[in-house]
């Protein structure tokens, strides 16, 4: 079952980025998404709304997905969201490249 | 000559967000987007898509904005110029060009992008950087590989380790390099900048080196800090004298075109069309200067 289950990161923790973990495994139904952000308060939807978007034109359903922010605009949220699951569809367990 | 003002040429880390967002506040004419030196080769993949959402969605002004992108010759180069090219950057900048057929396959490559994007033809320019005994051998028919060229710099620490010389900071071993493209760049009627002066904190030695390829005849330089904009930029600032000059010759050369005569002469001087071309230069950095 090892080679089931998919892990990829992108980004990091410094100012104006996001630190974007995926996870994908069989028994995992739906879309889990966690956010951690000093503006969860004021921008946490419309982060979560970006990290749905980016998720729909990438055609994934079935995610667990944490998004640590660090103040990232829409556009970085969107590319290390990206980044992070190109990286778990290519890899088999390994978290990262 | 194509006159768009490229005094200073920025370079930004590719992988990095802060530094990207920022990139256009500075005041540079170009920023450069790095995706090659500045990225580690794990980060080169996450970094291709970040640089390519800030060019959808990030608004740099009046700043022309130029990716470098990964040797061709490297397993990145080609989906770099796949990725960025369909968001339509101004310019690409290609490290370590040794040849024509280099240019020539960004060129079809790019042309390829531009007619299934509904972009403009030609519209993305090439910018070849040299950096190697091949490349510079060979600069005079990579300048003239494509109409998308307008620019050619060239990469003084890959340049001197490739020929063996000695890197310094009085820079007297890339005399030849600085000639040989700068001759290649004025027989294909496009502009050049110079390579970065690295040491950030040396501002006297920045504006002793900028003054230098200014009168060599260098159009701007590539520099890797902000604060080296602003001096680098005062070098190519007109002074008092010439923009009264070159204003005077302009106004000669009017008054000449309205009696119908060609050729004039101001203060005992001839004045013709190179002078004139270069009065026109001289105001056209004036203006960027915001003094006129």
């Amino acid at each position: 079952m090892k080679d089931q289950i998919k892990l990829g990161q992108a980004g990091t923790l410094e100012s104006s980025d996001v630190l974007v973990f995926v996870h994908f495994s069989p028994q995992q139904k739906g879309r889990k998404i966690e956010l951690e952000s000093p503006s969860e308060k004021c921008f946490g939807k419309i982060i979560i709304q970006q990290i749905e978007k980016t998720l729909d034109s990438l055609d994934i359903e079935n995610i667990y997905l944490k998004a640590q922010d660090r103040g990232a605009l829409d556009c970085t949220i969107c590319a290390r969201v990206e980044a992070a699951v190109n990286r778990a569809l290519k890899n088999k367990g390994e978290v990262g490249q | 000559m194509n006159a768009k003002l490229r005094r200073s040429a920025l370079y930004v880390p590719g992988n990095d967000p802060s530094m990207i967002q920022n990139a256009g506040i500075f005041g540079s004419d170009c920023i450069v987007l790095d995706l090659e030196d500045a990225v580690s080769i794990e980060e080169k993949d996450s970094a291709r898509l970040l640089v390519r959402n800030a060019l959808k969605s990030i608004d740099y002004g009046d700043t022309e904005v130029i990716i470098r992108i990964n040797s061709l010759y490297t397993p990145f180069g080609r989906e770099d110029l796949e990725i960025i090219g369909r968001v339509h950057p101004d310019g690409i900048r290609l490290p370590k060009t040794e040849s024509a057929k280099d240019i020539k396959q960004v060129d079809r490559i790019l042309a390829q992008i531009e007619t299934e994007e509904g972009f403009e033809k030609n519209s993305i320019k090439i910018m070849p950087t040299i950096e190697s005994a091949v490349g510079l051998f060979n600069v005079f028919e990579i300048v003239k590989a494509s109409k998308r060229i307008t620019l050619i710099n060239f990469g003084a620490e890959d340049y001197t380790a490739d020929i063996g010389a000695e890197r310094t900071r009085e820079g007297k071993e890339l005399f030849q390099i600085r000639t040989r493209i700068l001759l290649a760049a004025r027989v294909a009627g496009i502009q050049i900048q110079d390579s970065v002066f690295s040491h950030v904190r040396d501002i006297e030695g920045l504006i002793k080196e900028t003054k230098f390829i200014k009168q060599l005849g260098f159009d701007g330089k590539s520099v890797i800090h902000p604060t080296q904009i602003e001096p680098v930029h005062q070098v190519f600032t007109p002074t008092r004298e010439e923009i009264i000059l070159a204003n005077r010759i302009i106004s000669a050369i009017e008054e000449a075109k309205k009696k119908k005569s060609g050729v004039i002469s101001l203060d005992g001087r001839m004045i013709d069309a190179p002078v004139v071309t270069k009065a026109k230069r001289i105001l056209k950095y004036a203006q960027a200067a915001g003094i006129i």
